[in-house]
């Protein structure tokens, strides 16, 4: 794809501010403490990237998918877990209240997620229920005009620093499966709500992930968001457009192994000349940028049918496997050219064999994006 | 009030430098970027913008595709562009160039309370003559080098950094200061700006819209109308690294002077 002169600026500012502000300085203490920085959060803030997808009309610049793609891959290609900072309110957070939310719930909650006052975290994920998202076991019951949570969301990002979450509740304890669920927005100083640790993890450290449990919580029957018991259908349509996301950030993570891996096999000598001269190298690396273009183009081309308003599931879900996988292959193939060195905390490619590893694995693993790839053909067919 | 800012597109010198055979930058083959010095000055309108509301324009002289420059410009913050372009205008050196600009800006209308903002030069020629030029040309005062310029009514404080000091100067509008990068850091553009730069004016300005500005004379523009002549251009033998000595004065200078013996220097 030849991008039009608007998504080229939009590149060129992601590209510029995420190579002048993301310091190796701050990526460092990002990865040894795991702690959120909020002075980063804000400055992207300030500069329009929470609220890119937001509509106007909601404090946002209302962007398209394009330009969300360009912005996850340019955030992620110089650091994975700050490209994170600038999805949650684009993607899973602020998407459900798109989709579904009423306009007194679009008015009351985007503006202040689209200008990065708040944050709002997604929860699907339940200890029991992973890849099975429809076998959710927390419950509201209906109490008057309250609904009274009970449960516990797992893995939850952002969960530490989150002013609201959307929640994914049984309300029909009789409908089997993914039937009967629905969606609520939990304010998170509501009592009754508690967090987990944060989990100590093997890589995108510095956006904290922990455990939400609710413990008889009482939430406003205004905080349901959509119809009731039809929660799950808006969790798998918002889960399309965060699956592009996230395969925009692999492709981002890709490039990057790909960027320090030509820069290193430049630069090392053995056998009297640059590795790059030994075609083992050399076609590697080709190998790399030719999975990236195909990566990159899947990512492109999914957000172009979404911009578009056609279907793009089985588009999305393809984009996030091969972009995922070819994220796990680079990460690989840039340790391996690094040799022993890529194997030591002070080569970059260190902490990208870490953070690809989560590509595969959230937001669908790659078998379940397999698993829905396989069922749109095969419905189709 | 409204402030002029004064841009150029020029070649990207970090990314790769491209020769003529004649010894001149090969521009159409190098990316471009907005002169380091401008987007100071840029900086220093905008923030003045965001204090008062007023109009900030930038002009330009080059090629219609600085088009994308003055966008970009747009999507920081700025209002409106003025793109001074015409086959007549090329190869004018520094004194036909600030002769077109400052009848632009001229023919647009400069008001009593309106600022013009300059690099300080260009990472191409490195003169620093444009800004000053323009200001003579169109009679109003001059403020160079500026590390620091405060706003308060029609009356600019400028602290001016030179080699071994500053010096503070005080100057009423209309004026034209140059700026230097210690001046301010400048801003991204933004989503939101990138969305609405598209549908800002961009005005243009060719040879027959201002041949009868009274600066503007088939002598005084153009290659014709440029006074200098380049009589050999060629790229400066590299000088090896330096080395610093550090410590007490009393061994550095010891050991300077073993070096410099040592060289049969002395
Ligand atoms: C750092 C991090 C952040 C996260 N952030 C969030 C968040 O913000 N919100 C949220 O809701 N969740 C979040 N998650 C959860 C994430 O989406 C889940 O971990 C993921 O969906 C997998 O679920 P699971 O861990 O229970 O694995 P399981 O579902 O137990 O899967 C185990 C293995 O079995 C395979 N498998 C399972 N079912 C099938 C099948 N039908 N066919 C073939 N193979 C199958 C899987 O592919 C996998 O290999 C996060 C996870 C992590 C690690």
């Amino acid at each position: 794809m030849i991008l039009d002169a608007k998504h080229a600026m939009l590149q060129k500012l992601f590209r510029e501010f995420a190579q002048t502000e993301f310091t190796k300085e701050l990526q460092d203490r990002l990865d040894q403490t795991g702690e959120f920085d909020w002075d980063i959060h804000k400055k992207m803030a300030k500069y329009g990237f929470m609220g890119l997808r937001i509509p106007k009309e909601y404090g946002g610049s209302g962007m398209d998918y394009l330009a969300y793609a360009l912005m996850i891959e340019e955030l992620a290609r110089v650091d994975a877990v700050l490209s994170i900072y600038a999805n949650t309110s684009n993607s899973l957070g602020g998407g459900p209240l798109l989709l579904a939310g009423s306009e007194e719930q679009k008015k009351k909650y985007l503006p202040p997620v689209a200008s990065g006052e708040k944050i709002v975290v997604f929860c699907l994920t339940e200890p029991g229920a992973g890849s099975d998202a429809g076998g959710t076991t927390t419950t509201a019951v209906q109490d008057g005009d309250d609904f009274i949570l009970n449960g516990r969301k797992t893995f939850v990002s952002g969960a530490p620093m989150a002013d609201w979450a959307i929640i994914f509740a049984k309300t029909d304890p009789t409908a089997r499966g993914s039937r009967g669920i629905s969606m609520f927005i939990l304010d998170m100083k509501l009592p009754g709500v508690t967090l987990g640790a944060p989990e100590k993890k093997m890589g995108i450290n510095g956006y904290p992930t922990c455990d939400i449990v609710m413990e008889n919580v009482r939430v406003p029957g205004d905080c349901l968001v959509g119809q009731l018991n039809k929660g799950f259908s808006i969790a798998m349509r918002t889960l399309d457009g965060g699956r592009l996301g996230m395969a925009a950030q692999a492709v981002g993570i890709a490039q990057s192994c790909l960027d320090e891996a030509v820069k290193y096999a430049k630069e090392r000598k053995q056998f009297g000349r640059p590795i790059s001269d030994f075609q083992g190298v050399s076609f590697m690396l080709a190998d790399m940028e030719a999975e990236i273009q195909a990566a990159r183009q899947l990512v492109y081309h999914a957000a172009e049918l979404k911009d578009h308003n056609m279907d793009a599931t089985r588009a999305c879900s393809a984009a996030k496997l091969i972009a995922a996988e070819t994220a796990n292959r680079c990460a690989y193939k840039a340790v391996q050219i690094h040799g022993g060195y890529g194997y030591i905390k002070e080569y970059k490619v260190e902490r990208l064999y870490r953070d690809a590893r989560i590509c595969s694995i959230y937001e669908g693993t790659s078998q379940i994006q397999q698993v829905v790839i396989a069922a749109d053909l095969l419905k189709n067919a | 009030m409204k402030i002029f800012v004064t841009v150029k597109q020029v070649p990207d010198t970090s990314g790769k430098v491209a020769v003529k055979p004649d010894g001149t930058l090969d521009r159409a083959s190098m990316a471009t970027i907005t002169n380091p010095d401008d987007m100071n000055a840029v900086e220093a309108a905008l923030k003045i913008k965001d204090e008062t509301g007023c109009r900030v324009i930038a002009v330009s002289m080059g090629p219609m595709t600085a088009e994308s420059m003055l966008r970009e410009l747009m999507a920081m913050g700025v209002d409106e562009g003025l793109l001074i372009s015409g086959r007549e205008f090329g190869g004018s050196d520094t004194y036909a160039t600030s002769q077109i600009i400052a009848a632009g800006i001229d023919h647009y209308g400069l008001e009593p309370d309106d600022i013009i903002f300059s690099g300080r030069q260009a990472i191409d020629g490195d003169t620093a003559q444009v800004g000053p030029q323009i200001a003579e040309k169109l009679h109003i005062p001059q403020v160079s080098y500026a590390g620091e310029v405060t706003k308060a009514g029609n009356k600019l404080t400028v602290k001016r950094m030179l080699e071994d000091g500053y010096m503070t100067v005080e100057v009423e509008t209309p004026c034209l200061i140059t700026c230097i990068k210690e001046l301010n850091e400048p801003r991204y553009m933004s989503v939101s700006g990138i969305d609405g730069c598209f549908d800002k004016p961009l005005i243009i300005y060719d040879y027959n819209e201002l041949k009868d500005h009274p600066l503007i004379d088939p002598t005084t523009i153009g290659l014709k109308g440029s006074p200098t002549n380049i009589y050999k251009s060629f790229t400066p033998p590299q000088k090896g690294a330096g080395r610093m000595l550090t410590g007490s004065a009393k061994e550095t200078a010891k050991e300077l002077a073993s070096v410099l013996s040592e060289k049969h220097l002395i």
